[in-house]
């Protein structure tokens, strides 16, 4: 089964991290790499990327008359936007649960868990045969 | 013979049958597909029962036929639709024997020209060249892009349908068109390089498949085209690039600067085989943009320290490149060695040039350089919102961290 694993980062979390230590940054890399280091290892990982800042975002919308208007980010009304993403590929919910946990308990500030939400959804799921 | 060592020998054969098959039925297109489907089949029938004595000829005899009935079943097809069956050409008797190959040494090179067609997108002519060339199966090439494999599959098959659209003919680039045609193939192999070298997205920096793929068949391209010195230069620029690689990034897969990486890392067998490349092809003919940034890399890789670089030297042969192949990353790194030069505010003058680039607009790359040359000018709070402003641009996760990184210590 496969998961999303989406790090739903704050606007308020993405500003304070400009406060944080080098050391702080440098506990928080060598945790990532070995976070992904180990769903390499275990077989379970699909992909994982981090994406560009919020300021980099655009917003695309149809019209009426299917004509795009596309807006340039930042939003200043979003206060929460995708940092970044792991599609898992686990025996059961709970296995993917489990990855989500240790994925928000990444060292944030002084060294303690970021605390920062991952939602979990199944993805990719094939249709039943037999129904 | 061990699979490791069967695919070795497909991959090298892989261009040389296409080839031949290509040149027979002057089909590139379905020969293509035909030659991908034969190397598949040898791949498992080579590991179980050995491999023939002229691999080379059985992977023709066995494309061939494919091709032929292939070509057969859209004979009968095109029959059913037209009703005009006299006028197609009966292709049974055409496979041709396997000792009437060799003679054209030409057709991997032509492969090689074919696949890297200016008429392709980039991202075509990269897919299309590690099949055709490189003898990769599609879904190897899908993994090294991270795009599933019926993607890859449509983005190659779509690739040889333009080229086929252009009108293109299976032959060598004629004279007047030969210069342009070598600067695509050139650019292309320097993607794939690049590609691998620096990962544009995702969290792995190096994705040393692709930069090993690269480099052989710059090799190949190398062996096929002595006389051409950019060939030799591009291959040189990836030996003394690709040299530094164990000290790029450090236990916790962070990214380390050229100034801090631990030259005992450097690969010496590949610097030596660079430089002995440049010497060799250095001063040789009319000098190219590819010889300029691989003589650029070697003076780093000859420094024994940082502070031993000669960075007048680097900052000549970029003033030069400059000349013969302008651009903003040119400048970018130009103003780099101005700086170390002439002081981070002589650099800082230079970058200012690039600020109404649009070419730069959406790249993190001027605002990181920006605050490398104010944090060697003092200004600390300066560079680190250069550092903050570059993090949050690029794509890349390992040089956000490298850039948050950065910026943190300014702190």
């Amino acid at each position: 089964m496969k998961y999303m694993l989406m790090m739903v980062g704050s606007k308020q979390g993405w500003d304070e991290m400009a406060d944080w230590s080098a050391e702080d940054i440098r506990a928080m890399i060598r945790f990532m790499h070995q976070f992904n280091a180990k769903l390499v290892e275990s077989g379970e990982l699909v992909d994982a990327q981090g994406l560009a800042g919020p300021e980099q975002a655009k917003i695309v919308q149809a019209q009426l008359d299917g004509s795009p208007v596309v807006t340039d980010g930042p939003f200043p009304e979003t206060k929460e936007f995708l940092a970044g993403y792991w599609i898992v590929d686990v025996d059961s919910e709970e296995r993917a649960i489990e990855i989500a946990g240790q994925a928000s308990a990444s060292p944030g500030r002084g060294g303690a868990p970021a605390q920062v939400p991952v939602e979990v959804r199944p993805i990719g799921e094939a249709p039943s045969v037999d129904t | 013979m061990t699979g490791h060592r069967v695919e070795d020998l497909l991959r090298e054969l892989a261009p040389q049958v296409l080839g031949a098959v290509a040149r027979h039925f002057g089909d590139f297109d379905a020969a293509e597909d035909a030659v991908q489907e034969a190397m598949l089949a040898a791949a498992e029938q080579w590991r179980s029962s050995g491999v023939p004595e002229s691999p080379r000829g059985w992977l023709i005899r066995v494309a061939s036929r494919r091709l032929t009935d292939y070509l057969r079943s859209e004979q009968a097809r095109r029959r059913r639709e037209v009703l005009a069956a006299a006028s197609v050409p009966e292709y049974a008797q055409l496979v041709p024997a396997p000792d009437e190959v060799g003679l054209h040494r030409d057709d991997s090179l032509t492969v090689l020209f074919m696949s890297c067609h200016p008429v392709l997108t980039s991202a075509s002519a990269i897919a299309l060249t590690l099949r055709a060339v490189g003898g990769l199966t599609t879904a190897e090439i899908a993994r090294a892009f991270l795009v599933p494999e019926a993607t890859m599959a449509q983005r190659i098959s779509r690739a040889k349908q333009r080229i086929k659209a252009s009108g293109a003919q299976f032959t060598m680039p004629d004279e007047t068109t030969r210069a342009d045609r070598l600067a695509s193939v050139l650019h292309v192999l320097y993607l794939i390089f690049n590609e691998g070298y620096t990962a544009s997205s995702g969290d792995a920096l190096q994705r040393t498949d692709l930069t090993a793929e690269a480099i052989r068949l710059t090799r190949m391209a190398h062996a096929m085209l002595p006389q051409e010195g950019e060939v030799p230069g591009l291959l040189a620029l990836m030996l003394l690039t690709d040299a530094r690689r164990a000290a790029r990034t450090d236990a916790d897969g962070l990214l380390v600067p050229l100034t801090e990486q631990r030259r005992a890392l450097w690969d010496q067998t590949k610097i030596a085989e660079g430089i002995a490349l440049l010497t060799e092809t250095l001063g040789a003919g009319p000098v190219g943009p590819y010889q300029i940034q691989a003589a650029i890399a070697a003076v780093h890789d000859e420094a024994p320290s940082v502070d031993e670089t000669d960075w007048a030297q680097i900052l000549a042969l970029y003033e030069t490149l400059e000349q013969i192949s302008p651009g903003p990353t040119v400048t970018l790194n130009r103003a780099v060695a101005v700086a170390m030069v002439h002081g981070p505010r002589a650099g800082l003058a230079v970058l200012g040039t690039l600020d109404d680039d649009d070419r730069m607009v959406n790249s993190h790359r001027l605002a990181a350089t920006r605050g490398h040359l104010l944090e060697l000018a003092g200004d600390n709070e300066g560079a680190r919102s250069c550092y903050q402003q570059a993090a949050r641009m690029t794509a890349s996760r390992p040089e956000q961290h490298y850039l948050s990184l950065r910026a943190a210590r300014l702190s």
